[in-house]
């Protein structure tokens, strides 16, 4: 596939309206589960609160942007910028089914985890150029956070990478077509031959609790602790810078299922095995975003320390296991 | 908790919790001195809503004071009103009705039970929960729900009168009260299990934020706080009052020291408080709410008084030296929460700050009640 300047461009334009609209109605998603957790409507005026979305976004443009006295203005405007740049540009890689997708490239999987590292680096220049002491405190945590759950989920994908032998997103989906059995959650896949992997559920659970850590989602929202650090990194942060660092939140929820869709759950494959297609793949994504709202609002949040113990004691030793496992397996079968 | 290694005291910032911030649950102020994540020293400072309630007690007379008394604690405010006129009564001689009595001891019950839930959603959303709450105050709707039926007022109750109540309670009432014990019962059991169980919760709280019994009683730390470090004290059993000796009821008491025993305390007494309310239920007497003979000015007879009642934060005292005038010559309050709040800046030295907010939590802060 070539790609001409129009194709990137109409790509581009694609991928930040669709990273736009699930941002803004994930939002609106999150308070409407939200409020049926809690036992209360949520947002519920004209239709489920259809037109919520719009209305948050038009408060929030035309709000006057503050740069607080003393703040390094340079870094305080990037850093929103930054959260959200790279978040719509690793949608280009995501193939949503067979043939949509902007751009299939053969290092996919490597450029969303390069991108997603930008991340660690928009909430670090947020936290250090707003001059806040919240501020600093956060970003500092969430950067120790996000570089130690960077390892266990890199190594994670190694595995997929090394049972797949390939680092392109599309034909690790397809490799695992033709229903749920192919799937690589599953221990035994039949795709090519017999191939036992019963290591697979777990690496699963570490991806998906990494993505969760990644998007520092609650349990690990430590990055904004509200009822430590007021609102974190983004404290001082509004109108729509504070509109960005969300909408980046968002996104980065989106891309981190659809990573988990495509390395564990199939793609856009079916689990029968009939019509595969890109509304499988949406019902995928959606079931999974709708477990990461589910796990926000009935968990406590971790501390610091509990959190990196977790990545360093238990997940990257039992993914690095689990790496030693898969290749031993594929020497043998 | 994996502790500070080695804390620098060399390179620390002055980190301002407050006077406005989300975990303080009003405007109290905490200047800590920190080394990045670890508190150094902390220094609460008060008075950003200091009303010199005591002032006034001593320039208003005996029943215009009363109203005061429920702003304190916006939360419990039953408990507080109670003290004030068990003070008063002991001072002027009045006799309280029997059936005003047990009224009484109903309503603090219901509001104790209504403080700790409050206090129990709040406490998980300091620790980042926030589902919780909104749990918690479906039910604290019904408590308050009743007691506005019958008070006229939800929160700042002026309910209690120098001999008895302002008015009787009806069968409406007794009827929610009974239909709400089973209620609560359950929720408190769904708290256990959507909380208490929860292994990222009980991570946060278990061995964090020791207060040990010593500190209690350095501080006048009383109520839940004393209980949680294994100081079996609660007024209600060891100085009783009211009809409280007519009830059968156990004093919870946990011995680890840590915000887990305090959380734990609290739950306990919830149990207890509806044990107390089905038992003032099923004893309630027939008879008047106010007694016959009541001085139209209360006077109390020149001398020094003193009333201590078991609020939902611990231990409250009013103390009243009279003159002999319609107006106290001294009056003061001894609020628990203000005890309760003092230890904290030894307690919370070398935490991190998220422990320590923990545990502020599970101090159970009412703030207009430490200014007064």
């Amino acid at each position: 596939m070539d790609l001409t300047i129009f194709n990137a461009v109409i790509a581009v334009v694609i991928a930040i309206a669709f990273a736009a609209a699930n941002a803004a109605y994930l939002v609106l998603a999150e308070r409407r589960g939200a409020g049926r957790i809690q036992r209360r409507p949520g947002p519920n005026v004209n239709l489920f609160g259809i037109l919520q979305p719009p209305c948050d976004g038009i408060k929030l443009m035309t709000k006057q942007l503050m740069i607080p006295g003393g703040a390094d203005k340079a870094l305080f405007m990037v850093a929103p910028v930054l959260a959200m740049a790279p978040a719509i540009m690793s949608f280009v890689t995501i193939p949503f089914s067979d043939t949509i997708v902007a751009h299939s490239m053969n290092i996919g999987v490597l450029m969303i985890f390069a991108f997603a590292s930008f991340g660690g680096m928009a909430i670090l220049l947020a936290g250090w150029g707003s001059r806040n002491k919240y501020g600093v405190m956060a970003a500092v945590r969430a950067v120790s956070q996000n570089i130690s759950y960077e390892v266990p989920m890199l190594i994670t994908v190694i595995t997929v990478v090394m049972m797949t032998g390939s680092m392109d997103l599309r034909e690790i989906s397809l490799s695992q077509s033709g229903g749920i059995w192919n799937w690589n959650i599953f221990p035994i896949s039949m795709k090519d031959g017999f191939m036992l992997q019963p290591m697979m559920p777990i690496s699963f659970l570490i991806f998906f609790i990494c993505s969760l850590a990644e998007t520092n989602r609650a349990p690990f929202d430590l990055g904004e602790a509200e009822s430590e650090l007021v609102a974190g990194f983004h404290t001082e942060y509004g109108s729509m810078g504070f509109g960005l660092f969300f909408m980046g939140e968002y996104a980065n929820i989106v891309i981190g299922a659809s990573l988990i869709t495509i390395l564990f759950l199939g793609g856009w494959d079916c689990p029968l095995g009939l019509y595969p297609g890109v509304w499988w793949f949406l019902l995928k994504i959606y079931l999974l975003i709708f477990s990461f709202i589910w796990i926000r609002w009935t968990f406590p949040r971790t501390t610091i320390y509990g959190l990196l113990n977790l990545s360093w004691k238990i997940l990257i030793p039992i993914s690095l296991f689990n790496l030693l496992l898969t290749a031993g397996l594929l020497k043998v079968f | 908790m994996s502790g500070p290694i080695h804390i620098r005291k060399d390179e620390t910032f002055t980190l301002n919790v407050g006077p406005q911030h989300p975990a303080t649950h009003g405007v109290l102020r905490v200047k800590m001195e920190m080394d990045g994540e670890y508190i150094v020293k902390a220094e609460t400072v008060l008075g950003y809503i200091h009303r010199m309630h005591e002032l006034m007690g001593e320039n208003r007379t005996y029943p215009q004071v009363l109203p005061n008394l429920s702003r304190l604690d916006y939360l419990g405010a039953m408990g507080y009103t109670h003290g004030h006129v068990l003070a008063v009564e002991r001072a002027a001689g009045i006799e309280v009705p029997e059936r005003a009595e047990y009224v009484r001891a109903i309503m603090v019950e219901l509001n104790r039970v209504a403080s700790h839930l409050f206090w129990f959603g709040a406490f998980v959303m300091d620790l980042g929960g926030f589902t919780p709450l909104m749990y918690a105050i479906e039910d604290r709707e019904y408590i308050l729900d009743m007691l506005e039926a019958v008070t006229g007022s939800r929160l700042t109750y002026c309910y209690f009168r120098f001999g008895g109540l302002y008015n009787d309670v009806d069968d409406d009432f007794v009827n929610a009260a009974r239909a709400f014990i089973p209620r609560m019962r359950k929720s408190l059991k769904k708290y256990d299990a959507l909380v208490t169980g929860n292994i990222i919760f009980r991570k946060r709280l278990e061995n964090i934020g020791p207060i040990s019994a010593e500190m209690c009683r350095k501080y006048g730390a009383t109520g839940p706080v004393a209980r949680g470090a294994g100081i079996d004290f609660d007024v209600r059993k060891n100085e009783p009052y009211s009809v409280y000796p007519e009830f059968d009821f156990d004093v919870p008491v946990y011995h680890e020291c840590d915000s887990l025993a305090r959380y734990k305390v609290r739950m306990d007494e919830m149990e207890q408080s509806l044990r107390i309310i089905e038992q003032g239920l099923d004893k309630l007497p027939e008879g008047p709410i106010m007694p016959k003979k009541k001085p139209k000015l209360i006077k109390p007879p020149k001398g020094d008084y003193y009333q201590a009642v078991e609020t939902a934060r611990g231990s409250f005292g009013i103390r009243i030296v009279s003159d002999g005038t319609k107006n106290a010559y001294r009056f003061k309050l001894r609020s628990p929460t203000y005890s309760n709040m003092s230890l904290f800046d030894e307690a919370c030295e070398g935490m991190m700050i998220m422990d320590a907010l923990a545990m502020m939590g599970s101090l159970d802060l009412v703030i207009p009640e430490i200014d007064r």
